[in-house]
């Protein structure tokens, strides 16, 4: 007998996405989900975000690594809640996971919060988590086809941070090339150019994560 | 579901080359289990003693390798009703409105530009998918 079933593999995950985004929403939290291939750069933009806002706005952060607690170590030095999950040979974090960890955060004393999901291009992207903004970094070393290659992290994310621009004179990185990518696979996605190095477009960033938090 | 993965990944550790292949085969489990979990959901409510074939539908932006799902499905069913079922995959190519001829058309291969009239103004609308659409019980 064949029967009809039309069903989201992944609808267990997205059902457990949905729990998280009421309960966040509740708490009044704004969660930012950081996505990122190793090495683009997360810790740094969360480490220089932190500097920026923390007298202005309440963070917690959650750090998923496959293994070790290197990058909490450095951000709990910057004074704000850090939370260390492993994801224990897992390549992304799934909405269960943070569901685990949103029960360790005092979520009524958070304004912000950060993931920084493990770094990867390909599985995090796949698992919808419930928070209210996804965005990427994607940096010049990496080259200017990760949006062709990586098409789908590229069409979650509700911004591309291209990072590491000071390094613009030494490699190189058709913006046109890269932005046309982004713009055919996720075309309302903002497109921003930083530096964690020398803070150039840094005060975009800001920008517009506060009129974020503000929507 | 974390320690299973903490588990496996330990036997797939083959050595200094294999942290690309363990990370694509820990994306694709995770999607197998969930494959399954639906599978044998949607047999018991139909009563049935045995999941024959599972239809999935995966885009190809999905970034699914067949194959690894297919691996892993071997393994984790196992001792269910659905151990001997076969996985069927239909592809769906990456979709993409073109705003100069107003076409919308699977893309060929990945190369980003209207199949019609070459431009390179288009948006990506389809090839996403993943689900089950349809299973063989009995």
């Amino acid at each position: 007998m064949e029967i009809k079933v039309l069903q989201d593999i992944l609808s267990a995950n997205d059902r457990i996405a949905e729990r998280n985004r009421h309960l966040l929403d509740e708490k009044g939290v704004f969660a930012l989900n950081l996505m990122a291939s190793p090495g683009a750069g997360k810790t740094s933009l969360l480490l220089e975000t932190i500097k920026r806002l923390k007298n202005r706005v309440s963070i917690a952060v959650i750090e998923a690594d496959i293994a070790s607690s290197l990058d909490a170590d450095k951000i709990s030095k910057e004074g704000v809640t850090t939370l260390q999950i492993n994801t224990g040979g897992a390549c992304h974090v799934d909405a269960n996971m943070l569901n685990n960890a949103l029960e360790s955060i005092s979520l009524e004393d958070t304004d912000l919060l950060i993931l920084e999901n493990v770094g990867n291009l390909v599985c995090p992207a796949e698992f919808t988590l419930g928070v209210d903004r996804n965005v990427m970094i994607s940096s010049i070393p990496e080259g200017d086809d990760k949006p062709y290659k990586y098409p789908l992290m590229f069409s979650v994310a509700n911004a591309v941070l291209v990072n590491k621009i000071d390094l613009l004179p030494y490699l190189e990185f058709d913006f046109r090339n890269f932005s046309r990518g982004v713009g055919v696979v996720n075309p309302k996605a903002a497109l921003m150019q930083i530096s964690c190095k020398t803070g150039d477009g840094m005060n975009e960033w800001i920008s517009w994560l506060l009129a974020e938090m503000k929507k | 579901m974390s320690d299973f993965y903490g588990e496996l990944s330990g036997e797939l550790n083959l050595g200094s080359d294999s942290y690309t292949i363990q990370i694509k085969v820990m994306h694709e489990l995770a999607i197998t289990q969930n494959v399954l979990d639906i599978a044998l959901e949607q047999a018991e409510k139909h009563n049935a003693g045995k999941v024959i074939k599972i239809n999935l539908v995966v885009g190809e932006m999905s970034g699914v390798v067949d194959e690894c799902v297919q691996f892993y499905f071997g393994f984790l069913s196992k001792d269910t009703i659905a151990s001997d079922a076969t996985l069927s995959f239909k592809r769906i190519p990456i979709t993409a409105h073109c705003y100069d001829c107003d076409a919308t058309s699977p893309l060929e291969e990945f190369n980003w530009v209207c199949p019609h009239c070459h431009s390179s103004n288009i948006e990506v609308v389809g090839g996403r998918e993943l689900y089950i659409d349809s299973m063989e019980i009995e």
